[in-house]
């Protein structure tokens, strides 16, 4: 088979997988779980050879008219780089990962079938924007994603914070989505073409008329989607989700949408100037932000949260300094890494029982009672703090070094004030970043008190899938630099000394500071007792996990939040502390900006309807009833009195015909 | 036999009739008095028939024609209200016209009204 055929079906067989789940589900549930592993299982071997057989040449392009318009045509169109090979690569394998982890975590739902099928669907959507050549059949795989995220992070709906994160999940996506597509239909109609490389000559040759513009309305839509400020709200509530949709949707896939978007159109981002500036304070904000914020969290699943926030300020620091290849470099070790510690945080919650770092710390012996989860989110914990050797230490460093570079007056391609942003948000965040992976592995595993619950082993379909992607998080990035670079714009991806160096060493005084404030907090955990468990410890991880978050409102008194003077982030922030377990107050700042003006709009509409508009009516039907009340007063029921008046009627009329026949 | 006999006697026996019809309370009795509407009604067909064919050279005798089918109606419709009569009584246990309002405005057929019920115990000690 060519290799534009072994593309086309790389998308088409987990749409294939997820329409014959969600047909099955119910006739043949025994046909679930292998329609929900092997398409994706076999998409992930085509796209592995797809990715060996482009090897990072020429791109691999293929395009039919899907439809003509009148104006702007649409094509079907394929377009395979060494970008496009490689983030499609990381796609399927954190898919399948999840796809097998699910069927071990949620082995006793009884809605695995149409879940599998939603995971299926939203992997093929992922991998069409990832192929797609065409802005808008990429669009649709776009929207496609945010249903399928719509309907996985509403998966616990019976609790209400699972139904409000679906929501909000959806709204907040939606607000970037539509000038987005404005921003898509600016585009189209300056380059004069929805392809991607019709578009990209176009801005090479100086074709666009409004950069700027366009730029900030496309940055819209990247920013809702890869959850960049200011609308990243929905991501760390989009944890009420099970944990393998958030290793899914939320670490490696739908939010490196945003970025994967701006990487292959960043020639249209070039230039403007502004949007680059605009590109890199944005990136700032989000990584120093979500950092903090990830310091003050007391779910397990919301410092992974803020921390996938964190990263994709990275990504997008890296995209405002005009480096793509560092970027979706750090895209690719980040899906790994963040993938890995996800799903290690579902084992861990379901061994423990409760997602409540507090409640974690006062647990004995947690680590042994899960040693892969241990073992493996030790690594994938390193990794994300940037610690040598592990593959996010070369990824970060090749986003630093390329601000570096641009920072020191290489700033053909990016302005210098974006260069030095991300370069010194970039290092507070490698700080802030060791400080709360340190907060978590200490707080998670060594804990003391208690003896952590015993259930027994976990399945293996969930802790042989996280040493698989412990092996990318552990060994990958010391040779991908090397290797990276044929693949991508041929730029140079190794970490420079300085960077290195100063990296590094933040994250080491960030990860000491961290266990000083540790060893100085922890003697206080006894003294406050806290921490519930679920109600139902030997059901599967799914329920467990569905229980620790509707549990962790009532016993804690918020979501993100816990009394717990034990905790060393609460040393560390010292007053900032309380701003930041609630993310520095957004929420609230939309809820008066937005959510009650629209709400006081809509009471007001409503008084309009009820006791305006609907007064004219009930005026107009006054007349009527009146009437009919008066007429119903004759209906007795009694059927004699029916016929004396009906003869009453006839007489009268027998007379009034005798009269006018006779003239009278 | 002049025409003004059975014209006369057909008025009487129609008037008795609607007079049971209006004023009779026990359903059987006002199906009678539609018989009896029906049959003066019967009556005038063949008196005026026969009147009209005096004159005339041949003639059709549709009045005595339509008699026999008000007849044959008459015997369906007397059958048929017999039966919804008999039903109605098997059912409600009386079939006093005055008591059937269930198609009065506002009857409820839920709670069959306990004053129509006290009326009846009234009625039955008076």
């Amino acid at each position: 088979m060519t290799t534009t055929t072994l593309a086309v079906l790389v998308p088409l067989l987990p749409f294939l997988g997820a329409v014959a789940g969600l047909l099955l589900g119910r006739t043949a549930p025994g046909f679930v779980r292998p329609l929900a592993v092997l398409p994706t299982l076999a998409s992930l071997v085509l796209a592995a050879v797809v990715a060996v057989r482009q090897g990072g040449g020429q791109a691999v392009t293929a395009a039919t008219e899907l439809t003509p318009t009148g104006s702007v045509p649409i094509e079907l169109a394929l377009d395979v780089d060494g970008f496009a090979a490689l983030v499609a690569l990381l796609v399927t394998v954190v898919a399948t990962c999840v796809q097998v982890y699910s069927t071990g975590y949620l082995r006793e739902d009884p809605r695995y079938p149409s879940y599998a099928a939603l995971v299926s669907l939203f992997t093929s959507a992922m991998l069409l924007v990832v192929y797609s050549g065409d802005l808008m059949v990429l669009l649709v795989g776009w929207e496609i994603m945010g249903i399928c995220s719509y309907f996985l992070v509403g998966h616990y709906w019976e609790t209400p914070e699972a139904r409000a994160a679906s929501i909000k999940a959806f709204l907040v996506t939606k607000i970037g989505d539509v000038p987005f597509l404005i921003g898509l239909f600016a585009l189209a109609t300056d380059a004069g073409s929805f392809r991607i490389t019709k578009i990209l000559g176009a801005v090479a040759s100086g074709g666009l008329d409004h950069p700027t513009v366009i730029a900030l309305l496309l940055l819209a839509g990247v920013a809702g989607k890869s959850a960049q400020f200011p609308l990243h709200t929905w991501l760390p509530d989009a944890m009420a989700g099970p944990t393998p949709v958030s290793a899914l949707i939320h670490a490696a896939t739908m939010v490196a949408a945003g970025v994967y978007f701006v990487a292959r159109l960043l020639p249209v981002f070039e230039a403007s100037q502004a949007a680059m500036v605009v590109l890199a304070v944005m990136a700032a904000v989000t990584m120093v932000g979500s950092g903090l914020a990830a310091l003050a969290q007391d779910d397990i699943k919301r410092v992974l949260a803020y921390s996938t926030i964190g990263q994709l300020g990275y990504m997008t620091g890296a995209l405002s300094v005009a480096d793509r290849g560092a970027a979706v470099f750090h895209l690719l070790s980040h899906g790994a890494f963040k993938a890995l510690l996800f799903l290690a945080a579902g084992v861990i919650i379901h061994a423990a029982g409760t997602n409540s770092l507090a409640a974690m710390s006062r647990m004995g012996h947690l680590r042994d009672r899960v040693p892969d989860a241990f073992w493996t989110m030790t690594v994938a914990l390193l990794a994300l703090a940037a610690i040598p050797p592990f593959s996010g230490f070369f990824s970060k460093e090749s986003v630093l070094g390329a601000a570096e570079h641009v920072a020191t007056g290489h700033t053909e391609h990016a302005p210098g004030a974006a260069g030095w942003t991300v370069l010194i948000a970039g290092v507070v965040t490698a700080l802030l970043t060791a400080a709360y992976a340190t907060r978590l592995w200490l707080l998670a595993f060594h804990g003391r008190g208690t003896e952590a619950p015993d259930h027994g082993r976990q399945p293996l379909t969930m802790t042989v899938v996280l040493w698989v992607l412990a092996v990318p998080s552990l060994a990958v990035g010391g040779f991908a630099y090397r290797v990276l670079p044929d693949w991508f714009d041929g730029d140079d991806l190794a970490p420079t000394l300085t960077t290195s160096v100063l990296g590094t060493g933040v994250a080491l005084i960030g990860g000491i500071v961290t266990y000083a404030a540790w060893r100085h907090t922890t003697s206080l955990a006894m003294g406050v007792p806290l921490g519930a468990v679920a109600a139902h410890p030997e059901g599967d991880a799914g329920q467990v996990e569905a229980e620790a978050i509707a549990s962790h409102t009532p016993v804690y008194g918020g979501v993100a939040y816990a009394p717990d003077p034990a905790d060393p982030g609460r040393l560390l922030l010292g007053p900032l502390h309380r701003h930041a377990a609630v993310g520095f107050h957004l929420d609230s700042a939309y809820r008066t900006l937005f959510v009650r003006p629209v709400q006081g709009g809509a009471a007001l509409v409503r008084f309009l309807d009820r006791e305006v508009v609907d007064t004219y009516v009930r005026g107009a039907g006054a007349l009527p009833r009146w009437l009919g009340i008066a007429v119903r007063r004759a209906q007795t029921g009694n059927v004699q009195t029916y016929v004396s008046a009906l003869l009453a009627g006839t007489v009268v009329l027998a007379v009034a015909a005798v009269l006018v026949a006779t003239g009278a | 036999m002049h025409l003004a006999y059975p014209a006369v006697l057909s008025v009487l026996l129609f008037c008795t009739g609607l007079y049971g019809v209006l004023a009779r309370r026990n359903a059987i009795l006002v199906l009678m008095s539609v018989e009896l509407m029906l049959n003066a009604v019967n009556l005038n067909l063949v008196a005026f028939d026969v009147w009209l064919s005096r004159a005339a050279e041949d003639t059709l005798h549709s009045g005595q024609a339509l008699t026999l089918f008000t007849i044959t109606i008459a015997a369906a419709e007397i059958g048929i209200g017999l039966a919804i009569v008999l039903a109605v009584h098997r059912n409600r246990g009386t079939s006093d016209i005055d008591r059937l309002r269930d198609t009065a405005e506002g009857h409820d057929p839920d709670h069959d009204s306990p004053a129509a019920g006290q009326a009846e115990k009234a009625e039955a000690t008076a």
